[in-house]
């Protein structure tokens, strides 16, 4: 801000304060642009996106959900969520981050090349980790490994060494603790 | 869109998308549609040839002004502005409108004809994305490919303008759905269920609210365009609850009217050229009560130092306008309207009263401010000021029903100060975004709702050209609207902000080779009238109003002239210029602050 010391008790300047990273829910109608609405709302107002996952949850009802990783201030944090809330096709947002306890995992193929002992040591490791062999060949395998990011990233981070090829994932979901839904 | 979209309907009949949309629009109580033809919108322009009188087509001279004359129209009568345009360049057109009704919550329903289904995508000629193009300036849109939507989506596209916080709806119509056959009713129920704004405010929060007002010392009422769109009875409400409490009023550009100017508890427009009174209220109030306004930066200025000792209760029907840029104590999400009856009924009910004791301090203190007369400006008898020749106009034309628009500039910030209006729905200004060019299409569409009122123009030289074509509109349809240019060669405000900034090196905002608007009216079959004379200028404005065709009025005024007062873009309230600290000005702004604009 201009000069001068401030005599406020406003929150000091966006820079100042501290980053937070939320996990938002979001139940959309799915019909076609949907996405491209929530997406445009967040490059058009500058908000970050760290993670995007979409599927129809409810066929029915044509219902999607989306599951945001965002970051952002405390201020525009609930700004995010209440930009999205008067999107017309959407109903509900939730912050996984603050309703309570919610569960989050991620999906990801991991690609290991290598021979001899390295493919001894990929195996050892993926059992491990709980990670499963989708696909097998004399020089290489597919992993699957679910869980929370941070346990995906220390697998990676493993096969690096290895002979790790490639990485595909699927971005994080998120589902609330206990009996009840969104 | 799929054909789940469709609630159940009453049996219909069968007509074509283009009769479908001609039978939406008159049930939906449209009278007026602003548009221009085009190759895909052919079908529906063929529909509105054959109807019998249910709708009144008024053909515009650019998509823009269409949008424009939509949100005149809008404006003036609380009722939805429709507009028709072509694919391509007539969507593009009209996306400077749609953004306008967006930034400024108009309702407005713009239907854009679309190259047939089987081309979209392959590039066809006038085809664009228009969903695509259209969808960060609009409140929703469609794409309809399946005739069996198109009802649903007519009428679902009114209810979603008009209802929570107004904007702009785009239905993009295929010019293969345009010739196809469908059955139509009108569906009893919209397809999206999760739209549904929350219109009645939580009664506690405003029992919270009243409990605040009541231990206020310096209490304030910043009101905004809200009240405007929330209706007339906003605007009645709003004045019984500043009667009841006695608190003072000021309101932004987009609320003027709301309540009456020439009311004592008046403290005029508040921001970056408002009151010095309005503006050192709302820096030393220890209650802010904001209904239907945003805390937008033209009004805040500096942020951190902005009304530093008020608490803060912020009425509004947009969540995502509360603790936007300032936060607030007290939210209450609801429609103004609703929120003003509660308010209004707790305070009747008589078991709170106002400290009239800190008020009576507060407002020997407000009549302080008052009294230094922020708007005075050194008068002239050889060159006509831009300030009196406002003054003039409103005084000439204040016993009348009269209706203003603007263009954007110095003359639109002197309107709002010196125009004064006792009513809603009088002023049609370009906030938000600021658009200039606004004024005149406006004026053509505010004139067609009201053909008996006075609808006046107050442009200046530079915004008017910009939608100038429109004069043959209001030709055509006999719309005797006059057009009041202020005159001083120059893009006045960036001038202003060159003088302040750029050490007045005043790069491309001289106005050069005008037009002599005297002979442009005549070219449009219009009325020319030239004044420069301050003695000549009464006379001059009578003979305008008696005119009754449309008129241009090209009003010489002082070339030099600044907008005062006026907050420097980063400082606070109380670092406020007035006019005759013009020479002063140079030191007036520091470096952080030229960055904002």
């Amino acid at each position: 801000m201009a000069n001068g010391t401030s005599t406020s008790h406003y929150p000091a300047a966006p820079s100042a304060q501290v980053i937070e990273s939320h996990t938002l829910c979001v139940l959309v109608d799915n019909e076609p642009g949907v996405l491209a609405r929530v997406i445009g709302l967040f490059s058009g107002r500058g908000y970050n996106i760290d993670s995007l996952t979409v599927s129809e949850t409810e066929h029915q009802k044509h219902l999607s959900r989306i599951t945001i990783v965002t970051r952002g201030t405390p201020m525009v944090i609930e700004q995010i969520k209440n930009q999205l809330e008067r999107l017309v096709p959407i109903h509900r947002v939730i912050d996984m981050t603050v309703s309570g306890p919610a569960i989050q995992r991620e999906l990801a193929m991991v690609k290991v090349r290598g021979k001899g002992d390295d493919r001894v040591e990929a195996l050892r490791l993926a059992d491990a980790f709980r990670a499963r062999v989708i696909d097998a060949g004399t020089e290489s395998f597919v992993f699957e490994i679910t869980g929370a990011s941070d346990k995906i990233e220390s697998f990676i981070a493993l096969m690096l060494p290895i002979g790790l090829v490639e990485v595909s994932r699927t971005g994080i979901v998120a589902i609330q603790r206990g009996p009840d839904g969104m | 869109m799929t054909t789940k979209k469709a609630g159940a309907s009453a049996p219909g009949r069968e007509m074509t998308g283009a009769e479908m949309v001609i039978e939406a629009l008159a049930e939906q109580g449209v009278e007026h549609i602003f548009g221009y033809p085009g190759g895909a919108v052919l079908p529906i322009y063929d529909a509105l040839f054959q109807q019998s009188n249910r709708l009144q087509h008024v053909l515009v001279r650019h998509e823009q002004g269409a949008v424009h004359a939509a949100e005149g129209y809008a404006r003036s009568t609380g009722k939805v502005g429709c507009v028709l345009v072509t694919s391509g360049p007539g969507a593009t057109n009209a996306v400077t409108g749609l953004t306008d009704a967006l930034c400024d919550s108009i309702p407005i329903v713009c239907i854009t004809g679309q190259v047939p289904t089987h081309l979209i995508g392959n590039d066809a000629f006038q085809e664009c994305d228009t969903v695509g193009i259209t969808r960060p300036c609009t409140k929703y849109n469609y794409l309809v490919k399946n005739i069996a939507d198109l009802p649903g989506v007519l009428h679902e596209a009114f209810h979603i303008a008009k209802s929570g916080r107004p904007g702009p709806v785009v239905v993009d119509i295929p010019k293969d759905i345009q010739f196809a056959k469908g059955i139509y009713s009108r569906p009893k129920e919209n397809a999206h269920k999760g739209y549904k704004p929350k219109i009645k405010g939580d009664l506690d929060r405003i029992k919270a609210a009243i409990e605040m007002m009541q231990h206020a010392k310096r209490p304030l009422f910043y009101t905004g365009g809200g009240i405007i769109n929330s209706g007339p009875e906003a605007s009645k409400l709003l004045r019984e609850l500043v009667k009841i409490t006695g608190f003072p009023i000021t309101s932004t550009l987009m609320g003027l009217g709301a309540f009456p100017a020439s009311d004592p508890k008046w403290l005029g427009m508040l921001g970056m050229h408002g009151t010095w009174e309005a503006n050192w209220a709302m820096h030393d109030c220890d209650l802010m009560v904001c209904i239907g306004a945003r805390f937008d930066d033209r009004i805040t200025g500096r942020l951190d130092a902005f009304a530093p000792h008020s608490r803060k209760i912020h009425v509004d029907i947009d969540p995502s306008s509360i603790n936007k840029n300032v936060k607030v104590d007290l939210p209450i999400i609801g429609d103004c309207a609703h929120v003003l009856e509660d308010m209004v009924k707790l305070w009747r009910a008589g078991t709170v009263k106002p400290d009239k004791k800190a008020l009576a301090d507060w407002w020997t203190q407000i009549e302080k401010w008052r009294a230094r007369k922020s708007l005075a400006y050194k008068s002239s008898k050889e060159v006509i000021k831009p300030q009196y020749a406002i003054q003039r106009l409103f005084e000439l034309t204040k016993d009348r029903e009269v209706y203003v628009t603007t263009e954007v500039g110095q003359h639109q910030m002197w309107a709002a100060q010196f125009f004064h209006f006792d009513q809603p729905n009088r002023w049609m200004t370009s906030g938000g975004l600021g658009t200039m060019g606004y004024g005149l299409p406006a004026a053509v569409g505010v004139q067609l709702a009201h053909p008996n009122a006075l609808v006046v123009d107050i442009a200046g030289e530079a915004s008017v050209q910009m939608t100038m074509q429109e004069m043959s509109t209001a030709v055509q349809y006999h719309l005797p609207i006059k057009i009041f240019i202020l005159n001083n060669q120059y893009m006045g405000m960036v001038r202003q902000w060159q003088e302040l900034l750029h050490g007045g090196r005043y790069s491309e905002s001289y106005s050069h080779s005008l037009p002599d608007f005297v002979k442009l009216a005549e070219a449009y079959q219009a009325v020319g009238i030239r004044c420069d004379k301050p003695g000549e200028l009464d006379a001059a404005i009578k003979e305008m109003i008696n005119v009754k065709k449309p008129v241009i009025f090209d009003c010489v005024v002082d070339q030099s002239e600044n907008c005062f007062p006026m907050i420097p873009s980063g400082r606070a309230h109380n670092e406020m210029l007035l006019g005759d600290a013009a020479e002063s000005i140079d030191e007036a702004i520091t470096e952080e602050g030229k960055v904002m604009v």
